[in-house]
C-alpha cells in the first residue's frame, strides 16, 4: 500500500457524525500465540476501570501458534454483555484473516491495520475507514529482545485504540500494573509502547470516526473474572480437600486456578502439613477413580474435565451412582462430537452427562450461568454431593470457564457445610450397631454411610458395583434388585428439592416463555428486551440444576410457547423438558444454535418473533 | 481397638481378636481355586500379625480373584470398584486417609489387560497398599479367555494355543521401581503367608504376584500356571520368614547365608539364601533374574526386589496424619476474613 492512500480520505464529512459512546464491539484478529491476550486483556481493564460495562470473548483455534484467533470486546454502556454479530472496530493485525475480516464489516466501521498487513479491498471499501501503522517501525525503534517483538507489536493497537476511543492512560498503565503483578520493567516496555502508537496517531492520523468512550459508573463495586477461577475459588471454601484431573481445554484453568489460590487461602496446618492434594491422573479415567476412592473415605473430592474426559468418566460414573459416593465433576464444555472444535464453546454434555453411567442412571447437575454461581455452586456442589451421596456435575463452559466477566463480589458462604449423613462410632454404639448401609431410614431415599477408618466393629460394609440388599449384602433377587432401584429414585426426587431452583422472571401479559441455562443467558437477558421492543413480552425462567421441578412444569404450563434457548445441535434440554413436562411437550420449541460461537441476543430475537409470526 | 486382651487366651490376638473376626463371608468361588488358599492366608497373617481390620480397607478390580475380598476380614470396609480400575480408587481412598492400610487383590486380567495402565501409575507414585495378583493366566469370570500372562504355547479349551509373549507383572513392577516385589504360589502356603506380612509391613506399595491356579479352566497338567506344575517346578530364591521385631533375632545368623533386611517400622525380613548368591536389593539384578527365568521357563519364587528409599505419595504431598476426611470444617473453609481479603483484592 502506498503511504498516499493511507492518508485519511473524506475526512469533514465522517467527522460530523453525532458520536456513538460506549456502545460498539472490538474485534481483534491476532495469530495465535502472539501474546495478543496482554493487550486485549488490557483494553478490557481500561474500560472496566472507567466504569464502562465490558466484556471479552476469545474466538481462539485449537493450536499453540500461527493459526487465526479474534478476540471480540463489546463495550455496552446498557451492559449488555453478549456477543454480537457485528463489529464496529477491526484490528486487522493477521494478514491470513484480514481480507475476509474487513469484508464482513458492515458499512462505516473502523479498520485498524499494521501496514504490512496488505488489505486486497482497501479501495474498494471507501465506507470503511481505516488507520494505517508504521508496526515494524514502532517496534524496531523499542528495541527490545526479539522473544518480545510480538508482544510489543500489539501494544501497537492498544495505544490507537486508546487514543482514537478516548481510554485514560492512566488505567491502561494501572491495567499493565495488574497484568504484570506490579513488575515495573515489563510494564515500562509495554507502555511505552502503548504510548508510542497513540503518538503516532495524534500526529498523523486525525480521528475520523464517531466512536468513542466516556466515563461511566457502571463497575463500581464489581470485577472481573473468568468463570474457572471462579470456580476454583468456590471449590476452595467448599472445603476441598481432594483433586484429581488430567489436563483438558477448556477445563486446565480451573485446577490452573485451584493451584494458584489453595496454597493461598489454604496454608499449611500448624505442624506444616498440607490440608489438600492436588494430583495429576494418568487419564481422566484414573481421575474419576480417585476422585470416588477419596470420596469414599470421606474426603472432598473432585475433578474437572471437558466432554471427551466425561467420556472416560462413563463407568466410575456409574459406580458413584450405585455404590452412592460423593464426589464432584466439573464439565467445562466445548463442542463435540468427538474432539469437535476443542477451543469453542457448547452446551452438547446436557443429556450425556444427565444420564452418564449405563443401565438406569440420573446424575445431579449444576447449571451456572455467571460468576456468582460458578463461585457458588463451587462450594455447594460439595454439600450436595455428600448429602445426597453421589456424583454431583457442575456444568460449565467454555465461554463461562474461559472468559473475562464482570461479577459483583461473590457471597461468602451462608451455610455451613454439609457432610451429609454419615454414622460416627459414637452413634453406632447408639445404635448397638445395628444399621444397613443402603436402608432407607429417613424416607428420603438417602441412607447413611460409614467411613472407612471408623472404629466401631460393625461399622464396616462392602461398597459394590453389584447388585445389593439394604446390608450392602451381595445379592441377586429381584425385590432387592427393584428396592434399590426405587430407592435411588426416590433420592432423585430428594435432589429435585435440593438443587438450587430456577431463576424465574415473569412479566404480566407475556404469552411467551423462555427457558435457557448457563452462558446463553445473557444474549436472553438482552434478546427480551429488543424483543419487547416489538412489541413481545417474554417470560423467562433460567435453569440452574437437574433433575428438574416443579417450577419449572408450572411455568412451562402457563405460556403458549415456551423457546429452548441453548448451544447444541440437538435441543438436549427441551428433550428433557419434554420428558419431564410430556403434557407440554409440544408447547417447547427449540430455539437452539451450535456454531461454536456464543449465542446473540439477535439469534434468539429473530428465532422468536419468526416462531410468532412477527418476523 | 477397645477390646482388652484376654491374658493367656491364645486364640486372641495382640488386639484381642479372635480368628473368626478375621473371615469375611463364605467364598463362592469354585472349590479348590487357588484364590480362596490365599483368602485363607490373609485372614491368617492379618489375625497374627494383629492388624486392625477397622484400619485396613479391601480393595478389588473385578473378576474371580477380585470377589475375594468380600471373603476376608467382615469388619474391615471393602470396595470392589471396577474392572482394572482399582489402582485409582485405592490412589484416591489412601490419600483421603493415609492412616489406614490397604490390601487389595486382582486378577492377571484386572491389572495385566485393562489395569495395567493404572497398576504401572500406582507403582510410579508408590500409593501405599498390598497388592496381590492372583495370577491364574485366564479370565475365571468370563469363562476361560487367555490373560497376558499366558505364556507361549499354554493351550485352553476355549481360547486354543496362545501366541503372544507374556507379560510379566513382576518385571512391570521391577522397571517401575516398585519398592516391594514378590512372587509366589498358592500352593506353597509358608511363602506366601511370609511375604504377605513382609508387603504389609511395607510402606509403600508392595506387589506379589501369586500363581493362582484357576482348577475350573487353566490346572491341566501342562498349564504353567496348574497346581501341579507349580507343585513340580517351583524354585524358591530364597527361604523368607518375616521376624517382627529385632529383638527376636538374637540368633547367630552367618551373614554369607543370610540376608537381613530391616524394614521401615521395625520387623525383619530374613533371606536364608539357597543355592545361589541374590541380593533382592539389587535391581539390576532383579531384572536380571527374572528375564534369565523366562528364558530358562524356570518358576521362580520369592522376594525378587526391595526398595525403601522411595517416598510415598502422600509423604511427597505432606500429607497429615489426620485424614482428609476428618479435617474440620474450620480447616477446610477459609475463614470470612480471608475471604473478605481475597474479595478486596479481586476489586482492587
Ligand atoms: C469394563 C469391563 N469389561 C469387561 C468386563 C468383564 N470381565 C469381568 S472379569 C474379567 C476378567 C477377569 O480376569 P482376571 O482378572 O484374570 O480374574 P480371574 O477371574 O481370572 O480371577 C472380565 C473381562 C468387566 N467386568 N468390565
Ligand atoms: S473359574 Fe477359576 S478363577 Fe474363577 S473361581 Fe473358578 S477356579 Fe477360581
Ligand atoms: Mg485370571
Amino acid at each position: 500500500m502506498s503511504a498516499l492512500i493511507e492518508q485519511p480520505i473524506e475526512k469533514s464529512e465522517r467527522s460530523d457524525q453525532p458520536p456513538i459512546v460506549n456502545d460498539f464491539t472490538i474485534n481483534v484478529a491476532t495469530v495465535n500465540g502472539s501474546g495478543s491476550q496482554t493487550a486485549n486483556a488490557t483494553i478490557i481493564r481500561a474500560l472496566f476501570k472507567m466504569g464502562i460495562p465490558v466484556t471479552g470473548k476469545n474466538i481462539f483455534p485449537s493450536n499453540i501458534s500461527g493459526l487465526p484467533t479474534w478476540y471480540t470486546i463489546r463495550v455496552n454502556k446498557d451492559g449488555y454483555t453478549a456477543r454480537r454479530d457485528s463489529t464496529e472496530i477491526l484490528v486487522a493485525f493477521n494478514s491470513q484473516t484480514a481480507d475476509a475480516d474487513l469484508e464482513s464489516l458492515k458499512e462505516g466501521a473502523v479498520c485498524i491495520h499494521p501496514q504490512d498487513v496488505v488489505l486486497k479491498d482497501k479501495a474498494n471499501r471507501p465506507d470503511v475507514i481505516f488507520y494505517t501503522l508504521p508496526v515494524k517501525q514502532f517496534v524496531k525503534e523499542a528495541n527490545v529482545d526479539v522473544k518480545l517483538r510480538d508482544y510489543i507489536a500489539n501494544m501497537a493497537y492498544v495505544g490507537v485504540i486508546m487514543e482514537l476511543l478516548g481510554i485514560e492512560p492512566e488505567q491502561v498503565k494501572a491495567a499493565l500494573q495488574t497484568h504484570f503483578k506490579g513488575k515495573a520493567k515489563p510494564v515500562e516496555i509495554n507502555y511505552n509502547m502503548v504510548n508510542k502508537a497513540a503518538e503516532y496517531v495524534r500526529n498523523n492520523l486525525p480521528k475520523q470516526d464517531p466512536y468513542k468512550v466516556e466515563r461511566m459508573n457502571a463497575t463500581t463495586g464489581k470485577f472481573m473474572i473468568d468463570g474457572n477461577s471462579a470456580g476454583a475459588l468456590g471449590a476452595i471454601f467448599g472445603g476441598v480437600s481432594f483433586v484429581s484431573w488430567y489436563p483438558i481445554t477448556p477445563s486446565t484453568s480451573l485446577v490452573d486456578a485451584l493451584n494458584d489460590y489453595l496454597p493461598e487461602l489454604r496454608p499449611e496446618d500448624e505442624n506444616g502439613k498440607a490440608t489438600y492434594a492436588v494430583v495429576q491422573a494418568e487419564d481422566e479415567l484414573a481421575a474419576a477413580g480417585m476422585v470416588i476412592g477419596a470420596g469414599w473415605v470421606g474426603a472432598r473430592s473432585m475433578t474437572a474435565t471437558s466432554g471427551p474426559g466425561i467420556s472416560l468418566m462413563t463407568e466410575f460414573t456409574g459406580l458413584g451412582y450405585f455404590a452412592e459416593i460423593p464426589g464432584v465433576i466439573w464439565d467445562i464444555m466445548r463442542m463435540g462430537p468427538s474432539t469437535g472444535l476443542p477451543t469453542r464453546v457448547s452446551q452438547g454434555d446436557v443429556l450425556k452427562t444427565y444420564y452418564l453411567g449405563h443401565g438406569d442412571t440420573k446424575n445431579i447437575c449444576l447449571l451456572p450461568s455467571n460468576m456468582k454461581e460458578c463461585f457458588e455452586f463451587g462450594w455447594r456442589a460439595f454439600d450436595l454431593a455428600e448429602r445426597l451421596q453421589t456424583p454431583v456435575f457442575v456444568l460449565s463452559d467454555l465461554d463461562l470457564g474461559m472468559n473475562l466477566w464482570m461479577t459483583d463480589p461473590f457471597d461468602y458462604p451462608a451455610e455451613p457445610m454439609d457432610r451429609g449423613k454419615v454414622l460416627t462410632a459414637a452413634q453406632l454404639k447408639e445404635l448397638q450397631g445395628k444399621w444397613g448401609r443402603y436402608e432407607d431410614v429417613d424416607g428420603d431415599g438417602i441412607a447413611y454411610r460409614t467411613l472407612p477408618g471408623n472404629q466401631h466393629p460393625a461399622a464396616a460394609y462392602f461398597a459394590r458395583g453389584t447388585g445389593h440388599n439394604p446390608q450392602a449384602g451381595y445379592s441377586e433377587r429381584p425385590d432387592d434388585w427393584e428396592n434399590n432401584l426405587a430407592r435411588l429414585a426416590q433420592k432423585h426426587d430428594t435432589a429435585r428439592t435440593l438443587v438450587p431452583k430456577p431463576a424465574v422472571d415473569e412479566r404480566a401479559g407475556a404469552k411467551v416463555g423462555i427457558i435457557s441455562y448457563g452462558s446463553a443467558d445473557p444474549a436472553v437477558v438482552e434478546a427480551r428486551d429488543q424483543l419487547r421492543e416489538a412489541g413481545i413480552e417474554t417470560s423467562y425462567l433460567r435453569l440452574k440444576a437437574l433433575p428438574l421441578d416443579e417450577t419449572t412444569r408450572e411455568f412451562i404450563g402457563k405460556y403458549d410457547h415456551v423457546y429452548v434457548v441453548e448451544i447444541n445441535f440437538d435441543a438436549q434440554m427441551r428433550s428433557l423438558l419434554q420428558l419431564h413436562t410430556p403434557e407440554y411437550a409440544t408447547r417447547l420449541i427449540a430455539a437452539n444454535k451450535c456454531d461454536g460461537l456464543p449465542l446473540t441476543a439477535q439469534f434468539i430475537a429473530d428465532k422468536v418473533k419468526q416462531g410468532e409470526g412477527k418476523a | 481397638m477397645t477390646t482388652e486382651l484376654k491374658a493367656g487366651n491364645e486364640k486372641l490376638n495382640r488386639l484381642g481378636l479372635d480368628k473368626l473376626d478375621y473371615k469375611g463371608r463364605p467364598s463362592t468361588l469354585c472349590s479348590g481355586c487357588g484364590h480362596d488358599s490365599i483368602t485363607s492366608q490373609i485372614i491368617n497373617v492379618c489375625w497374627e500379625l494383629g492388624v486392625d481390620p477397622q484400619h485396613l480397607i479391601k480393595m478389588s478390580g473385578i473378576g474371580c480373584s477380585s470377589k475375594s475380598p468380600a471373603y476376608f476380614m467382615n469388619r474391615a470396609h471393602g470396595f470392589n470398584t471396577l474392572h482394572g480400575r482399582m489402582p485409582s480408587v485405592t490412589t484416591g481412598a489412601m490419600m483421603a486417609n493415609r492412616e489406614l492400610k490397604a490390601i487389595g487383590v486382582s486378577g492377571d486380567g484386572d491389572t495385566g489387560s485393562i489395569g495395567l495402565g493404572q497398576f504401572k501409575h500406582l507403582l510410579r507414585r508408590n500409593v501405599p497398599m498390598v497388592y496381590i495378583i492372583e495370577n491364574n493366566g485366564v479370565y475365571g469370570l468370563t469363562k476361560g479367555q487367555f490373560s497376558a500372562t499366558a505364556d507361549v504355547g499354554q493351550k485352553l479349551k476355549y481360547a486354543g494355543t496362545n501366541e503372544l509373549t507374556p507379560i510379566d507383572l513382576c518385571l512391570e513392577a521391577v522397571s517401575s521401581d516398585c519398592g516391594f516385589v514378590a512372587r509366589s504360589f498358592a500352593g506353597d502356603a509358608k511363602q506366601v503367608r511370609e511375604l504377605l506380612k513382609a508387603a504389609l509391613s511395607y510402606n509403600g506399595t508392595a506387589v506379589l504376584d501369586i500363581i493362582s491356579p484357576c482348577v475350573t479352566f487353566n490346572n491341566h497338567e501342562d498349564s504353567t500356571k496348574s497346581y501341579p506344575y507349580g507343585k513340580a517346578h517351583e524354585e524358591r530364591i530364597h527361604d523368607i520368614s518375616f521376624i517382627e521385631s529385632r529383638e527376636e533375632i538374637q540368633v547367630d545368623y552367618d551373614p554369607g547365608t543370610t540376608q537381613i533386611v530391616q524394614l521401615h517400622d521395625g520387623p525383619i525380613i530374613q533371606l536364608r539364601k539357597l543355592d545361589e548368591d541374590y541380593d533382592p536389593t539389587d535391581r539390576g539384578a532383579a531384572m536380571q533374574l527374572l528375564e534369565e527365568a523366562h528364558a530358562k521357563q524356570e518358576f521362580i519364587t520369592g522376594l525378587l526386589y526391595i526398595n525403601q528409599t522411595r517416598q510415598t505419595l502422600s509423604e511427597i504431598h505432606n500429607l497429615p496424619r489426620t485424614a482428609l476426611a476428618d479435617l474440620p470444617s474450620e480447616k477446610l473453609r477459609p475463614s470470612k476474613e480471608v475471604f473478605d481479603k481475597l474479595i478486596g483484592d479481586l476489586l482492587a
